[in-house]
């Protein structure tokens, strides 16, 4: 594999980990919220987070580089605090697939938390365990498998994505330019053989993960039956 | 030392208002029907549910008042709910143990190994909880919230979602504990069967507001309260195993007035048990009867006489010892005999259940 497909394979892996890591620490707050709380806000919220699922990619994409642009609102706060402008960079990237893939970590912590229930929480409160300890000791043990399919949902998005890295990243070689963008690259110069071993390569990466994940799911769930 | 509580508010359209002072010693059983609000008063008395306004001591402990809330995880309590909330993620030794380990070592009244052996789950201990039966789930929970220590148990019907034979054995358990480990419970339930049984005092739930509350025998003795009604009417009385009489297959107990002689029971001489006796297996002589096929003939004092609801009935009070016995006779066997308070008089006790 060339040289220049491998860095944008580089980029495009630390830009899913980076995006991975961040999601589900920014999201499990809010996947709490939505899961637990009683707010009327949440129908809206819920919504709101979803919808990156629906919208083009490229819609996502030119709104976040019109506000992530030198002249945009945020760029050129940014900007005005002498911060460089993320479009067209690897940071903009990071923030276009956060919110690309941002659906993707919410929903299934969301339905992890709300499928524990309140009860199980109430008993650990009257066992004498604090918001916090009921959180780290009973809540998230009980929703590692909605974190473990978070994680692989959003990694493997965050992999395959184009649209919106496409628009806000500009597919700068070396600096933004991901493996998908390289594949798009390739046969548009009818390369195809380049763009098979790229495309070979994400696919072999994808189908990895998902064994991985129906197979530690699976082993979890024999060891709940059994024991 | 009591619990002092005045809980009052609507939650979904249902309003209630509860008032009283609960002794914490023994088992305060909480007794009323289905949607009487007995479990909205109990999550309340937990902190689980936040009533507004609502005022909550125990004993030199206030939590909650005007001033504060006291959060579920800092009352020391014990919750045992309708249906075993154990932790799906950890085995039953995980369980036992979340409880216990949230306790300083020196707060701690029992031990892992003494909790296993109260509720029998030595077998259990590498168990998932997925892995167990209704009732072993249950005799967990119950362990588990004993292993925290608490300075109260608070039971929400726990028998209700299990079988006959798990009942049964959770039951057993429980009179063990009241026995053993002196703590404090609050145990709701819809089953006068359970209140007779385990009750040392009564907490009467109508319509979300208290009807009576006090010891359990003057409470179930008041022929103006609902238990009247029931078919099991009547009293209980507390009875040590004294002896066997093999030849005539009969067990000789021992009450605070005397002795009873029930069919013969394989329990040990010591044992404590209840017995309940039904108004109507009562009735009244004013001479000791000499030649009768009834057992069990006790001198008694009558309490007070008050109508029934069918017109040819009276219900009578009678003090047998520190113990009250109801029975239930005739308007015209109280008039022929003449009955009025302070009569001493002979109860006869056609038959007498034990409480198992």
């Amino acid at each position: 594999m060339p040289g220049a497909d491998l860095i944008a394979l580089g980029i495009s892996l630390r830009l899913a980990l980076i995006t991975t890591a961040l999601l589900i620490v920014l999201c499990t707050p809010l996947a709490w919220w939505l899961g637990m709380g009683q707010s009327r806000l949440r129908v809206g919220i819920d919504a709101l987070v979803s919808l990156p699922l629906v919208l083009p990619p490229t819609v996502l994409g030119f709104y976040l580089l019109v506000l992530l642009g030198p002249r945009g609102v945020l760029g050129a706060g940014l900007k005005a605090l002498g911060l460089p402008s993320p479009a067209f960079s690897f940071s903009g990237l990071v923030i276009g697939s956060l919110v690309y893939s941002l659906p993707f970590v919410v929903q299934p912590l969301r339905d992890a938390f709300a499928s524990i229930g309140p009860r199980t929480l109430e008993a650990a409160a009257t066992l004498g365990a604090s918001p916090r300890d009921r959180f780290f000791a009973v809540a998230i043990p009980l929703a590692r498998r909605g974190y473990l399919t978070a994680a692989v949902l959003a990694f493997a998005h965050t992999l395959g994505e184009f649209g919106v890295v496409f628009m806000i990243g500009g597919n700068i070689p070396g600096r933004t330019r991901t493996a998908s963008m390289a594949i798009f690259d390739h046969a548009e110069q009818l390369d195809y053989a380049a763009a098979d071993r790229l495309s070979l390569t994400l696919l072999g990466l994808c189908l990895l993960l998902l064994l991985g994940v129906y197979g530690a799911n699976r082993q979890w769930r024999v060891a709940a039956l059994s024991a | 030392m009591t619990l002092a509580l005045r809980v009052a508010g609507t939650r979904a359209r249902f309003h209630f208002d509860f008032r009283c002072e609960l002794p914490t010693r023994g088992i305060t059983a909480v007794f009323g029907r289905s949607g009487a609000g007995k479990t909205t008063l109990l999550r309340a008395i937990a902190g689980l549910e936040r009533i507004p306004g609502a005022e909550l001591r125990f004993e030199d402990t206030v939590w909650q008042d005007a001033h504060g809330f006291v959060a579920p995880h800092q009352r020391a309590i014990g919750y045992v709910f309708q249906e075993p909330s154990l932790f799906p993620h950890l085995d039953v030794r995980g369980n036992l143990e979340f409880g216990l380990r949230r306790r300083r070592p020196e707060a701690r009244r029992l031990t892992l190994e003494e909790g296993v052996a109260l509720l029998d789950l030595e077998s259990l201990l590498t168990r998932r909880p997925q892995a167990l039966s209704g009732g072993e789930r249950q005799r967990v929970a119950i362990a588990r919230a004993l292993l925290a220590s608490p300075r109260l148990l608070l039971l929400d019907e726990p028998l209700s979602s299990l079988d006959i034979g798990a009942r049964t054995t959770i039951l057993g358990h429980l009179e063990r504990l009241r026995e053993r480990l002196g703590i404090p419970m609050i145990y709701v339930t819809h089953e006068l069967r359970e209140v007779m049984r385990l009750g040392d005092h009564l907490l009467l739930i109508e319509a979300g507001e208290v009807r009576a509350a006090g010891a359990l025998q003057a409470l179930l003795t008041r022929p103006d309260l609902p238990f009247a009604g029931f078919e099991e009417s009547g009293s209980v009385l507390d009875a040590i195993h004294e002896s066997q009489d093999r030849e005539f297959q009969l067990s000789q107990l021992r009450i605070a007035a005397g002795r009873l002689a029930v069919s013969l029971r394989e329990l040990p001489a010591g044992a404590r048990l209840r017995v309940r006796i039904e108004a109507r297996d009562v009735s009244i002589a004013l001479d000791p009867p000499l030649r009768t096929s009834i057992l069990n003939v006790l001198p008694a004092r009558v309490l007070d006489l008050q109508p029934d609801r069918d017109p040819a009935r009276m219900w009578v009070r009678l003090a047998l010892g520190p113990d009250v016995l109801l029975a239930s006779i005739t308007r015209r066997s109280a008039v022929g005999l003449g009955l009025a308070p302070g009569t001493p008089v002979y109860a006869q006790i056609k038959s007498a259940a034990l409480m198992e």
